[in-house]
């Protein structure tokens, strides 16, 4: 038997068996595996027939129902919680690291981890019903600071996004060179919720990320890009309070937006802005943030570097955001808070605002992780 | 070759050709999950399960089909695929027949895909040449002998817990070490019977 004809020989055997296997493995999926239809029950509203079988994340996706999720349905990002009333049975091993002894209590189960076997009561907030997918055209990438990127977003005509100032999206990075998975990731609004036509995001890049790389290095305007949203519990509140916000870094992305809807719909609530950077030139998009101190007249910006170089020629406040609050907050009666930035600058800066008397119910923060 | 009593085999493979102990088989799940003596015993009862049935599942592929045809080169890989299909149907069937043994075994199961020890014992089988029970025998015993052993670690890892290891050493390390000095101890039952 000559060479060629032993390779041909050995791949045709191999072949042969692995198909053999795998069309009794799918088979055994459909017969073993197979749930049947079964009744899925949203919040006592809505029901949807799904098929058993697939875990619930991936049913929701089919029904149109957005869960957040960054990892895709692999069970490491531990975003796409649900509360299951009935037909969860019991948690899994594998998600016991996200789901706390409380909640799990309550019945809150990894809607990517938990399969659908038998008919299923879940409860979600009301407002993921509102989220959708939109496939945004890019409109223009400028670069605010050599890590900042500002992307302008634009829906097809005749489509709209509602969203609420505050809120966030997720956008899914695609596979790239050096990326051989799809991966969500969220990002906070900067525009106005009154322009429904077109979304604006500011992008920090960050070491190694896969979404952040994508966006610095590989997308382009013109392309097209998935986006699911919007989402989120922190969006600005209709009350009469004076407003105390504070961000760092691209946390300042849902605080504009914030500032912009007070614009546009000609709220003239009082207003402080305490916004921290490392360096002058971390401090981006000052002329659209001055620009807002002119048209609103109760809001006031206030700016400090926490390390000012020599080239900066920085003549303002120096120190941290919890300086300025420090020197420049008074007295918190009727005041609320909005706090968006890194979970160390959010949990340093919540004691601070409580012993200046803002109840917590009235803080209001997005940490971004 | 005289024809060696399965219940010799059967023992054998517990004590003295114990697959982690003498062959050094199947140690990457053995370091990773002999952190606690309950997921030791749960993955120690699934290995043992499916050592089981796949030995002898890999017998009858063996000598009924690679032989006949002159594909025994081709073993290596046609056992992998043997092995990561029965585990992906066991899976399915577990998952929908016995809900509470999923839970106990259920997360443990594509772990044992890439267990070497149970690809180890299909090819002992072969090179061996067991026949139907001394393979069976051999597949069980194998099982067991790696469930006593990963036990076996995970109690002693448990009582060290609290030691002050060098740095270097905490984790994979000492547990490396260990099983050096466990497979010297079970070196003593060597030269009671021999299989091979």
């Amino acid at each position: 038997m000559t060479t060629l004809s032993t390779i041909a020989i050995t791949i045709l055997v191999i072949s042969s068996i692995t198909g053999t296997l795998a069309f009794l493995l799918s088979l055994a999926n459909k017969t073993i595996a197979n749930y049947g239809e079964k009744k899925l029950t949203i919040n006592e509203s809505k029901d949807f027939v799904v098929d058993g079988g697939e875990t619930l994340l991936s049913s929701l996706v089919d029904q149109k129902v957005f869960i957040p999720s960054a990892c895709g349905g692999k069970g490491s990002c531990g975003y796409c919680k649900v509360t299951v009333i009935e037909g969860g049975g019991q948690i899994l091993p594998t998600e016991l690291g996200y789901v706390s002894p409380a909640e799990q209590k309550q019945g809150v189960r990894l809607s990517c981890q938990l399969k659908i076997k038998e008919d299923m009561k879940i409860q979600i907030p009301e407002e993921l019903f509102s989220v959708k997918q939109f496939d945004y055209r890019v409109e223009f990438i400028n670069e605010v600071t050599p890590t900042i990127k500002h992307l302008r977003l634009t829906l097809p005509i005749g489509e709209e996004i509602q969203f609420k100032a505050g809120q966030y999206v997720q956008i899914l990075a695609p596979k790239y060179k050096g990326n051989d998975e799809e991966v969500y990731r969220a990002y906070s609004l900067a525009s106005s919720p009154l322009d429904k036509k077109a979304i604006e995001l500011y992008i920090g890049l960050v070491k190694n990320g896969i979404a952040t790389t994508f966006v610095h290095d590989y997308l382009k305007p013109g392309a097209k890009l998935t986006v699911v949203g919007p989402y989120g519990d922190f969006f600005y509140q209709d009350t009469n309070r004076e407003m105390v916000l504070v961000a760092i870094g691209t946390g300042m992305a849902p605080i504009m937006s914030i500032l912009k809807f007070m614009r546009d719909s000609g709220i003239q609530r009082k207003a402080t802005f305490y916004f921290g950077a490392r360096t002058r030139e971390d401090l981006f998009e000052m002329e659209t943030l001055e620009q807002l101190e002119k048209e609103l007249p109760n809001f006031k910006l206030i700016t400090c570097l926490s390390r000012p170089t020599e080239q900066c020629q920085w003549t303002g406040e120096k120190g941290r955001v919890t300086d300025l609050l420090e020197k420049f907050l008074d007295d918190g009666a009727n005041k609320e808070a909005y706090l968006c930035g890194s979970p160390v600058m959010i949990d340093s800066v919540i004691p601070i605002l409580m012993s200046k008397g803002i109840p917590e119910s009235q803080i209001l923060y997005d940490k971004f992780e | 070759m005289i024809e060696i009593n399965p219940l010799v085999i059967f023992f054998a493979s517990i004590f003295t050709n114990n697959m982690i102990l003498s062959n050094f088989l199947g140690m990457c799940s053995f370091i990773a999950v002999s952190n606690e003596i309950k997921t030791s015993l749960s993955l120690g009862q699934a290995v043992t399960f499916v050592l089981a049935c796949t030995t002898v599942l890999n017998y009858f592929i063996y000598h009924y089909i690679l032989v006949p045809w002159g594909y025994e080169y081709l073993r290596f890989i046609v056992f992998i695929i043997v092995i990561a299909a029965f585990v992906q149907l066991v899976e399915m069937i577990i998952e929908r027949y016995f809900e509470t043994l999923y839970f106990s075994l259920g997360i443990f199961l594509p772990l044992i895909t890439v267990n070497c020890a149970i690809l180890g014992v299909s090819l002992f089988m072969t090179i061996r040449d067991y026949n139907l029970f001394q393979s069976f025998a051999f597949g069980i015993g194998s099982g067991l002998g790696w469930t006593l052993a990963i036990v076996a670690m995970a109690g002693i890892r448990k009582k060290i817990r609290n030691a002050k290891l060098p740095k270097g050493l905490e984790g994979p390390g000492i547990t490396l070490i260990i099983t050096g000095i466990m497979a010297l101890a079970f070196l003593g039952f060597s030269g009671i019977v021999q299989i091979q």
